[in-house]
């Protein structure tokens, strides 16, 4: 046994691993395949052993020979097995081995879900990574649906690598599984605003890949992202957000708008191409969508334009090939500015390089006008006669059937130049668009009456050159423009001068070797040909020569009844048989020639080829509506057989309305029974339900139209010879002409024009400008079409799905699937609880939001009216317009419907919060240009504070209280959503108190809503708590007032972070504000790198008079066990009118201990599970002569101290916080008569000492 | 000549295709002169007009990116330049034989920078350090049983591309044994 093992490894020494192989494949240059099936083989007995090194050795190579191009999905099984493998380097083997051979349809795929989900929780980072990237190539619907709970946590890991890959990965998720993305948003949102830009930039890169699909639903994010735009330095970001923007311009102009300036600074700024690339390219996307309102944008469109002339100019050319293709972009609104460098683009044409050539293309097509389209397709076609390579010949030849078509031919004056043209191209072997010339020339000849002639000739040489053009069928696109020729000979042969040699022509036996359905539309034709040359013979009275014809057809359409294309054989023989009978009726001198045209009589109109789905459904058709009972399975099971063949029949001789005569029947009949009996598909076929009730019976029965042929028919005579021979003649003499005119068009076209009596033009025709009217027939629509443009979206984009409101309220049954460990238990896991919290605080915040403008529109009205009766109001006013301003806020509240409890209304209608949610923009997009630069910075926030100080500056004496609280909510609004709300509602609700009306209704109805049913989890219920703010004083003088509130960082376990409302109390501007503190060895503040410790931060903003802002620090925190104090200043400039002063403000940070904790749901279970584990101390305290409510007591414990609540019991209630450096902290709160106990587990003693001590103050505190 | 293709849907497709797009896209990128732009229009094999092929050439190196319009051209550019400058430093002064014979060690730095299709990391200095540590961690699982199979591996390298496993004499050919099969 110990022998086998050492055998085994020894074996496993020798074994080939990836260089090996790789070795021996180049060594193997001849016989590469035979070495590499030699490979497989052992490394399918590789997969066989146990040993998973040689299954990850084993799979390493197959993934090298799927690069190859080999199939390895046969290994899938064991590349799941190396994924699973405990070692990260055979892991990592496995996943990428996955990545590159795993899709939908991999059937082992679904046994992976629980490994995956394994290594996403994985304590080793580069595991987790490893599956991120791997499941982020082969995510499923299923996995995605699975995991995206698991994925979503991890968008919140500590560490910022795996942060980002979840975050970009979430993508992926989106689009497998689109339910996930409104739950899953506001962390994305979040993420935005990411401490590492590594994660910062996934985030952009997400929500910029989300938005380019539907942009609407990301136009809230504007202003987030604006402010991005103006503070972050990573050009890969802001590239990304400058596309963003790019995308969501087109749908406010207004953004448009604030956006020229910074962009336009930043083309003038940066050193960076690809940056000043996307800038103007967002420029000109701006220009576009302002295009229609704003005239007055030139200076922009200049400026665009001439730093893209610098671009095309420059010798690299790869800026050659962007300045060509922005210049595109702003072709579409502003040709005039681009036409000016028609000569730059022209000069392009000639570059060497293709894909240049290709963008000078494009250009062309929006330059042309009516009077230089011929110049400029002339150069064209030099360019074509010069192209060597097939795929730009073919891009040019689109171009120029694009170009001269283009809105509807609106630059061509001269069709027959055109045809001409289009004559010419057919002349480019091996070109792949002849179906596109064939189109043209179809849609030219049926639209452009005038033309018809022209055309008929034209196509007739065509035809009679067919050889020339069928040279080599097999990959020659260009005989399709037989098939246009031949419907236009056909279709318009009153036109034709020779019909009979045309005739000819379609009959010769080269066409058999055409494509079939070129080959069909031949012969289809070439009946309306011999339909017109029988007229015409019958019409002179030349009785031999129309029974020439008729033989002719006689003895040329054998060939393709032989034909092997089915198509062509039916109508061959159909047409066979009438012809057949057509000269029967000849042999008795009656004139046929009527009968025959009339088979083809009647105008073809061109119909729009949407037409058909345009058509309305008439009123009171139900299309989903049975028309008959669907019918029983047996019977339809029966008789389908039958049916069908009966159905087919049944059109067929409708549509040919041709005799068939009783053996051929018979023939046809046999021959389909044959058919059916060897079609295995023909049972399987599913039961058409509007056949089952049709009445089967025979073929016999079917009813055949008739056609009514009571004439009689001349005999046909045989052709002569020498008419034949004439013929030919001519034929080749044509065919020199034909020769010729390929160096020479415009000598040929003379002569195609001598030869035509009825010819419209000369040839100095083509070079005047307004040449002849030509009527263009527009195409078809049906009447009372749907005007709609929807059918230009493709219902299969798989982007259709993420078109998802972001702004509406998480509805209950919008949460992603968890994996529940036990079905009965209904709570929410901590993950999922965190996001819809969020989501469902959102909205009561903009209620609030919206309830505060409203208050401050009256606020103003009656302050206009104050100042009214009050011309100047003297201070003594000051304090009385105050009071009544309360009074006016407090009725506001009260005229303000009151809304029943937040946290009931969630689910309430969903409307108001998106108008809000726009409101916000429109606010944010209506400010007004900013007085100072440093708004742009601030961007948002700063535009708020701004808007705020403008309508308070409508008179100086607004109240300072009011506005303070006003900036701090907002301010926290930022920072802590759910307290602004919660503080929002209770300032009204203490205004209310004051007014002493209500209140006891108010308490009353609370208690009816605490029932003592247990509450379970997330922050309390709080309709009637008293005002909080986390904000506490930092330090205050006489110019500057600083509030602070310390937050922990749960994504980084030792740092915290500190925001700081810096609020201006002087009528003086504050500038250079520097904020720094003295280091302590377990507290230090993070400075941006290369400064030294006692360098002060510079606070990103300046502060006008009366206004408040926010700044934030981070400071990184080695022990949170205790609580710490650290000293520092604060010194900034005040600037008067006369002159600026430095002044200095001295304060205290304290860092609480209870500020590192942050609050996280717990599950009941896991909380007793953590009690009973028994690693926590345990230590209480009791604060007596407390008198305010529990509610409120544990409102005030989660919102100062950040806890959550657990579990309520009556006067009971267990509550659960954790650090930022993981330890747990529970509490269970007892509220007695007058006196709280509060028994504390923590896993640190002196944690759990310094909590305590702090609650313990708070609940002492009065409030 | 080492081909770097990739896009979304690439793995999707199957493998004959797979080996089509890498043919043609070498195709293209190959006859393509020294001094013309790198970006190439998108041909229906690689997902149609709203992708484009962009490309760098270094000595007989192509790094060519399959990208859709939301990505900046020179952006990517910039990132193949940031990619070449990685597996400088992580193969040290990389040559096409690193490339060649370590394929799957590529595909791990390349995966730390783009994820499925999407950029990841632009930043140099962040993906040398994961890779580093990645390095270190898989040093570390192979412990002590991996030093014969290194050793080994580094004899092989040392002798074998001399070698040739099929010795032709003549008509003549006799096949070397391969290990493993020796029983």
């Amino acid at each position: 046994m110990a022998l086998k093992m050492v055998k085994g490894s020894i074996d496993r020494m020798f074994d080939k691993n990836l260089q090996d192989l790789v070795r021996g494949i180049r060594n193997h240059k001849e016989d590469e395949a035979k070495y590499i099936s030699q490979c497989i083989d052992e490394i399918k007995q590789e997969l066989k052993q146990d040993n998973i090194a040689v299954k990850a050795n084993a799979v390493c190579k197959l993934t090298y020979l799927q690069m190859l191009g080999y199939d390895i999905s046969w290994a899938a099984f064991n590349i799941v097995e190396v994924m699973s493998a405990s070692k990260f380097t055979f892991k990592r083997i496995g996943y990428l081995a996955a990545s590159q051979c795993f899709h939908e349809g991999t059937d082992v795929i679904m046994l992976t879900t629980n490994q995956i989900r394994k290594d996403l929780s994985s304590p080793s980072q580069y595991d987790t990574g490893v599956a991120l990237t791997g499941l982020s190539c082969f995510v499923t619907p299923d996995l995605a649906r699975d995991l995206a709970n698991d994925i979503m946590t991890l968008m919140s890991h500590t560490k910022p690598y795996i942060r980002k890959k979840a975050v970009l990965i979430m993508y992926k998720v989106f689009l497998k599984y689109p339910e996930s993305l409104r739950p899953a948003f506001p962390r994305l949102k979040e993420k935005l605003e990411d401490p590492d830009p590594g994660v910062q930039s996934a985030a952009v890169n997400v929500i910029c890949e989300l938005a380019r699909r539907n942009p609407k639903n990301y136009l809230s994010l504007a202003p987030l992202f604006f402010k991005l735009m103006t503070s972050s330095t990573n050009n890969w970001v802001l590239i990304k957000i400058i596309k963003l923007f790019g995308a969501l311009t087109p749908l406010e102009p207004r953004l448009g708008k604030k956006l020229i300036e910074p962009l336009t600074n930043l083309i003038h700024s940066t050193s960076a191409m690809s940056l000043l690339y996307e800038c103007v390219n967002t420029v000109i996307a701006v220009l576009i969508s302002l295009s229609s309102g704003m005239p007055n944008h030139s200076a922009s469109i200049q400026l665009c334009v001439q730093k893209l002339r610098i671009l095309i100019e420059d010798s690299d050319q790869n800026l050659k090939y962007l300045g060509l293709l922005a210049m595109s972009k702003i072709l579409k609104t502003h040709p005039k500015s681009v036409q000016t460098h028609k000569d730059l683009i022209l000069q392009c044409l000639d570059d060497k390089d293709e894909s240049i050539r290709l963008r000078a293309l494009d250009l062309l097509y929006g330059m042309v006008s009516k009077k230089n389209l011929m110049e400029i397709v002339k150069k064209l076609m030099l360019h074509v006669d010069k192209a060597e390579g097939t795929t730009y010949r073919d891009e040019l030849l689109t171009k120029i059937i694009d170009i001269c078509s283009q809105s509807n031919y609106q630059y061509i004056t001269n069709f027959e130049w055109y045809i001409s043209i289009l004559v010419e191209l057919t002349r480019l072997e091996g070109t792949r668009h002849g179906h596109l010339i064939a189109a043209q020339m179809l849609d030219v000849a049926i639209r452009v009456k005038a033309i018809r002639a022209f055309a008929v000739s034209q196509m007739a040489m065509l035809l009679d050159n067919a050889h020339l053009l069928a040279g080599n069928t097999q990959r020659n696109g260009i005989c399709e423009v037989l098939y246009a020729a031949a419907w236009i000979c056909g279709e318009f042969s009153e036109h034709l001068q020779e019909p009979r040699q045309t005739l000819e022509a379609m009959l010769k036996p080269k066409v058999a070797t055409l494509p079939g359905h070129i080959q069909a539309v031949y012969v289809q034709n070439a009946v309306k040909l011999y339909a017109s040359v029988l007229q015409q013979k019958e019409d002179s009275g030349e009785k031999q020569g129309a029974e020439e014809v008729t033989q002719l057809l006689i003895d040329r359409l054998p060939q393709f009844i032989q034909s092997a294309d089915l198509e062509v054989q039916e109508r061959a023989s159909c047409i066979l048989q009438l012809i057949k009978y057509i000269q029967k009726l000849q042999s008795k001198d009656v004139p046929v020639a009527e009968e025959v045209t009339a088979l083809f009589a009647g105008e073809l109109n061109p119909v729009a080829p949407k037409a058909q789905k345009k058509v309305p459904v008439p009123d009171g058709l139900d299309l989903d509506v049975w028309i008959n009972e669907p019918p029983s399975e047996s019977e339809s099971e029966d008789e389908k057989p039958q049916t069908i063949f009966r159905e087919e029949e049944h059109r067929h001789t409708k549509q040919r309305r041709t005799e068939v005569d009783e053996a051929e029947l018979a023939r046809r009949r046999e021959a389909r029974k044959q058919e059916q009996a060897n079609n295995p598909f023909y049972i399987k076929s599913s039961p058409s339900p509007q056949k089952g009730y049709q009445d089967s019976s025979g073929v016999e029965h079917i009813p055949v139209v008739q056609i009514d042929l009571s004439v009689p028919l001349k005999v046909p005579g045989v052709p002569l010879s020498d008419q034949y021979l004439k013929l030919e003649e001519e034929r080749r003499q044509k065919q020199k002409i034909e020769k010729q005119k390929k160096k020479k068009k415009q000598k040929k076209e003379k002569r195609g024009k001598q030869r035509r009596h009825d010819s419209l033009h000369t040839e100095s025709d083509e070079d005047i400008t307004p040449a002849q009217q030509v009527d263009i027939i527009t195409e078809e629509m049906p009447e009372n079409a749907l005007p709609s443009d929807e059918d230009e979206k493709d219902p299969n984009d798989p982007y259709k799905a993420l078109d998802i409101d972001l702004d509406r309220p998480l509805a209950e049954n919008e949460k992603l699937p968890v994996q529940k460990h036990r079905a009965s238990e209904n709570q929410k896991t901590p993950e999922e609880e965190t996001p819809s919290a969020e989501q469902k605080s959102k909205k009561p915040s903009k209620k609030a939001k919206k309830e505060k403008e409203k208050k401050k529109k009256e606020k103003k009205k009656s302050k206009d009216k104050e100042s009214k009766k009050h011309k100047k109001s003297s201070p003594a006013l000051i304090n009385e317009e105050r009071e009544e301003e309360e009074e006016d806020s407090v009725t506001a509240s009260a005229t303000a419907p009151k809304e029943p409890p937040a946290a009931e209304s969630k689910e309430e209608s969903e409307k108001p919060p998106t108008d809000f949610q726009t409101s916000d923009l429109d606010f944010w997009l209506s400010t007004s240009p900013a007085p100072t630069k440093s708004q742009l910075l601030v961007g948002f926030k700063k535009a708020e504070a701004i808007a705020v100080c403008s309508e308070s500056a409508v008179s100086t004496v607004a109240s300072e209280p009011e506005e303070a609280k006003q900036e701090e909510g907002e301010n926290e609004k930022e920072e802590t959503k759910p307290s602004k709300h919660k503080k929002k509602k209770h300032k009204k609700e203490k205004e209310e108190k004051k007014s002493k009306k209500k209140k006891q209704q108010q308490q009353s109805d609370e208690e009816t809503v605490e029932t003592p049913e247990s509450v379970q989890n997330g922050t309390l219920d709080d309709e009637t708590l008293p005002p909080m703010s986390s904000y506490c004083l930092l330090a205050e003088s006489s110019y500057i007032k600083m509030m602070y509130d310390v937050q922990g960082n749960l994504q980084d376990g030792s740092q915290v972070v500190v925001s700081v409302i810096f609020e201006n109390k002087c009528n003086s501007y504050l500038k250079s504000m520097e904020f720094n503190v003295l280091d302590s060895l377990n507290t230090k503040l993070i400075r941006p790198e290369g400064s030294s410790v006692h360098d002060g931060i510079a606070v990103p903003f300046q502060l006008p008079p009366e206004i408040s802002n926010e700044a934030r620090f981070v400071f990184t925190v080695q022990s949170i066990v205790m609580p710490q104090k650290l000293k520092g200043t604060l010194t900034f400039i005040v600037k008067t009118d006369d002159g600026s002063s430095h002044e200095k403000l001295d304060f205290k940070l304290h860092f609480n201990c209870t500020s590192y904790l942050i609050s996280t749901p717990c599950y009941s279970d896991a909380f007793a599970k953590l009690l009973e584990s028994g690693e926590l101390k345990v230590s209480s305290a009791k604060v007596d002569g407390v008198s305010i409510p529990f509610q409120h007591l544990l409102a005030k414990i989660c919102f100062h101290h950040h806890f959550s609540v657990v579990e309520r019991v009556n006067s009971c209630a267990s509550m659960y916080s954790r650090s930022i450096q993981g330890h747990h902290v529970c509490l269970l709160v007892k509220m007695g008569e007058k006196s709280v106990s509060v028994d504390a587990k923590c896993s640190d003693p002196t944690l759990l000492g310094n909590v305590l001590d702090e609650i313990k103050q708070t609940l002492t505190e009065k409030c | 000549m080492f081909v770097n293709c990739f896009f979304p849907s690439y793995y999707l497709q199957s493998e004959d295709t797979q080996q089509q797009i890498i043919r043609e896209t070498f195709h293209l990128v190959s006859k393509r002169d020294e001094n013309v732009c790198n970006f190439l229009e998108g041909g229906m094999l690689i997902g149609g007009s709203d992708n484009k092929l962009i490309y760098r050439h270094y000595a007989t190196l192509y790094f060519v990116f399959c990208v859709d319009s939301s990505e900046s051209e020179l952006g990517i550019l910039d990132l193949i330049q940031v990619f070449v400058e990685t597996l400088d430093k992580c193969f040290e002064n990389v040559c096409e034989l690193d490339l060649i014979f370590h394929v799957d060690k590529v595909h791990n730095i390349l995966a730390e920078m783009v994820m499925g299709g999407m950029v990841l990391e632009t930043n140099m200095n962040e993906i040398v350090t994961q890779i580093d540590a990645q390095n270190k961690l898989e040093k570390s699982e192979a412990g002590i049983a991996g030093a014969p199979a290194r050793a080994v591996s580094a004899v092989k390298n040392m002798n074998l591309p001399e070698i040739p496993r099929n010795i032709n004499i003549g008509d003549i050919s006799i096949k070397v044994p391969n290990l493993p099969s020796f029983k």
